[in-house]
């Protein structure tokens, strides 16, 4: 198991009120990703738990483009993974930001 | 436009209920069994208490430990729930996992009046946890006897991924009723355990037509192993709830005695039958071979003129 | 050696009969009083005709009123592994069994396990494991699966397993195990008379109490997790409603 950590500065708050969401399930090729509006409105954190070692890099990348396009301030993503494809991990982080934002998922 | 938002609401609704139950996640399941937005959870996943075996597995956790419970309203009336998640180490029992169930049970029969709805969707024991998950099976069990002995209906849902497997089906077996569905299966030793230990000659774990005519929902309604069949949708398992909470009988020794003779009766028809084909036709069935790939509507109809004598004990 | 079992736990009589794997019968306690008797011996796996032929002795218990105690002997195999039971349900055979003990157990019959042998699995569950209170002689070897199949099935090497089992008791068969884990209560001592040591056990279950197999398990340090959960799942649930 690896364990990941990246902080960002966002550009601007999440929407909404939502204190939490969940989505996805923690089996191959998938995801479990915890959101909670726990920090201060221009941050943002994202804590990964991952079962394939050696992809640092790669999360770094979809986590840095994810935060630029979705400006999720204030939030913190907590992440159970089970060795998921970047464009599963990109849906699922989408699907979490929406979901905390009152948004349909 | 208020028109066009309460028809937009209303095609969102419906589109919800008719949601497979199957494809669902149990989240997602919660969500369209329970009345909108009525679901609290108990020891949610930002609780972050997680099993403290699979790590020396190596193997990722689980927010939630696989396992959702709390409660919620079903057509306004309150109901304790709890559902397993099967995609997430095949919704096996683990030490938590199986502890928010027994918390759950333990509870409704202090409260004894709120009914408790368990949505199935499991491998059986997590073998990784293998003794505290055995253990979480008996001590739920007992829980539920416990619930049931208070007046409170246990209701069983079964259609998911995983079915109801190993130890997952003795609890069933304890709920006042079950609902399945036709992709549901309900098994005690699995079709590969099967064939391991006796050989394919015995049970070919790959014939999916054999597994689904030997464990899988149709077969168990026809037999007597679940009271309602449904379809794999949100509404008919939701209907299905609702109409066994009311339908709950109580559990006292004339119920035992009741399903200690349904249960040799049938070993006395079927007992020397090879298949459940020959079960089938032996009750009463002019095309068994057509069950498995009736539609569900005709199937119902079927499964009610067959009945005899009646499941209601369990 | 069942033999000699039912002679150590009833020097003052028994009339238990062992009939094709299974027993059925009555042991005299010091005072007189009786006690029912049933059980699986030999290692036979337990099948739906196997399960029906309990679930009936037990019924006889609760419909014949009184409250005896109820001593469940087991050394059995798991359930029995075919496309015949499994066709016919047995499922529902195991559960009820579990059933009528629970039941017989909350209306006077206070159930007692002693395992002596082997069981596994859904066999476990249904017999052993419905009682108030399990306990074993050594030797006993409870299992929920055995290693090599938990090999196969994990495909995990056996090895690795067997050094795994050496750091956690969570998992692999064995009496110690299980007792850490809050099934098994206690091991008894076949070089005291097994007589004493079961009046004992029944003094002490005599009235039924909650079940408290997690708080044992947390005790011994088997099961870290499962007692607090559950309690603060009963907690929020109670509060809720």
């Amino acid at each position: 198991m690896e364990k990941l950590n990246y902080r960002h500065v966002a550009a601007s708050r999440a929407k909404g009120e939502k204190h939490q969401a969940v989505v996805g399930v923690v089996a191959s090729g998938n995801l479990e990703v915890l959101v909670e509006r726990s920090l201060p409105e221009r941050e943002c954190e994202v804590d990964i738990r991952t079962a394939a070692e050696g992809f640092g890099e790669v999360w770094q990348a979809v986590v840095a483009d994810f935060v630029e396009r979705r400006s999720p301030g204030g939030l913190k993503f907590s992440i159970n993974d089970g060795g998921a494809r970047p464009d599963m991990v990109a849906l699922r982080l989408a699907q979490a930001a929406r979901a905390v934002e009152g948004e349909p998922v | 436009m208020n028109t066009k938002v309460s028809s937009s609401a209303a095609y969102e609704m419906s589109a919800r209920l008719a949601a497979s139950w199957y494809e669902a996640s149990a989240r997602q399941r919660l969500a369209g069994l329970l009345d909108e937005s009525s679901f609290e959870e108990f020891i949610g996943p930002e609780q972050r208490e997680t099993s403290p075996h699979l790590a020396q597995f190596d193997l990722p956790e689980q927010f939630d430990d696989g396992m959702i419970v709390g409660r919620g309203r079903l057509n306004g009336e309150r109901v304790l729930v709890a559902a397993q998640e099967g995609r997430f180490m095949g919704g096996a029992f683990g030490e938590v996992h199986g502890a928010k169930l027994t918390g759950l049970l333990r509870a409704a029969r202090e409260i004894g009046s709120v009914p408790v709805l368990i949505l199935f969707d499991t491998g059986g024991v997590r073998l990784q946890e293998a003794n505290a998950g055995e253990l979480a099976i008996a001590e739920i069990m007992l829980a539920l006897i416990d619930a049931r002995l208070a007046g409170v209906p246990v209701i069983g849902l079964i259609g998911g991924r995983a079915g109801c497997y190993g130890g997952g089906s003795l609890i069933a077996g304890c709920c006042s009723a079950l609902a399945v569905s036709e992709q549901g299966r309900i098994s005690v030793s699995g079709p590969e355990v099967i064939e391991t230990n006796r050989g394919v000659e015995e049970f070919d774990s790959k014939d999916r037509a054999l597994v689904w005519r030997t464990m899988g929902g149709k077969h168990r309604r026809l037999v007597g192993g679940a009271e309602v069949f449904v379809d794999d949708t949100m509404a008919s398992f939701r209907d299905a709830a609702t109409y066994l909470i009311q339908h709950s009988p109580a559990l006292d020794a004339s119920m035992l005695e009741a399903e200690q003779s349904r249960l040799e009766q049938r070993t006395k028809r079927f007992g020397h039958l090879e298949d459940a084909l020959d079960i089938w036709q032996s009750m009463g069935a002019r095309d068994a071979q057509a069950i498995p790939g009736m539609a569900y509507e005709d199937f119902v109809v079927l499964a009610d003129q067959l009945e005899e004598p009646r499941h209601d004990a369990r | 050696m069942l033999a000699d079992i039912l002679t150590s736990l009833f020097p003052h009589g028994h009339d238990v009969v062992l009939e094709e794997g299974l027993l059925a019968g009555h042991g005299k306690r010091p005072n007189g009083d009786a006690l029912i008797v049933v059980g699986v011996d030999g290692r036979l796996p337990v099948g739906i005709e196997q399960a029906a032929w309990l679930s009936r002795k037990v019924l006889d218990a609760i419909e014949a009123g009184g409250n005896e105690p109820i001593l469940v002997l087991i050394d059995s195999d798991s359930q029995r592994m075919s496309k015949r039971d499994e066709l016919l349900g047995i499922s529902e055979f195991l559960a009820h069994l579990g059933k009528c003990l629970i039941y017989a157990d909350r209306k006077g019959h206070a159930t007692i396990g002693l395992l002596y042998g082997h069981t596994a699995a859904g066999a476990f569950i249904a017999t052993a494991l419905a009682t108030r209170t399990l306990v074993a002689l050594p030797g006993a070897e409870p299992a929920v699966m055995d290693l090599p199949s938990m090999s196969r099935v994990t495909k995990l090497s056996l090895e690795v397993l067997q050094e795994k089992a050496k750091s956690t008791p969570v998992f692999a068969p064995g009496l110690d195990n299980l007792a850490q884990t809050g099934a098994v209560a206690t091991v008894l001592d076949p070089g005291q008379s097994l007589a004493d040591q079961l009046e004992g056990l029944l003094i002490a279950s005599a009235s039924a109490q909650p079940d408290t197999r997690d708080l044992l398990g947390k005790k011994r340090k088997g099961r870290p997790k499962a007692a607090d959960i559950a309690e603060r799942v009963y907690e929020l649930a109670r509060a809720s409603v």
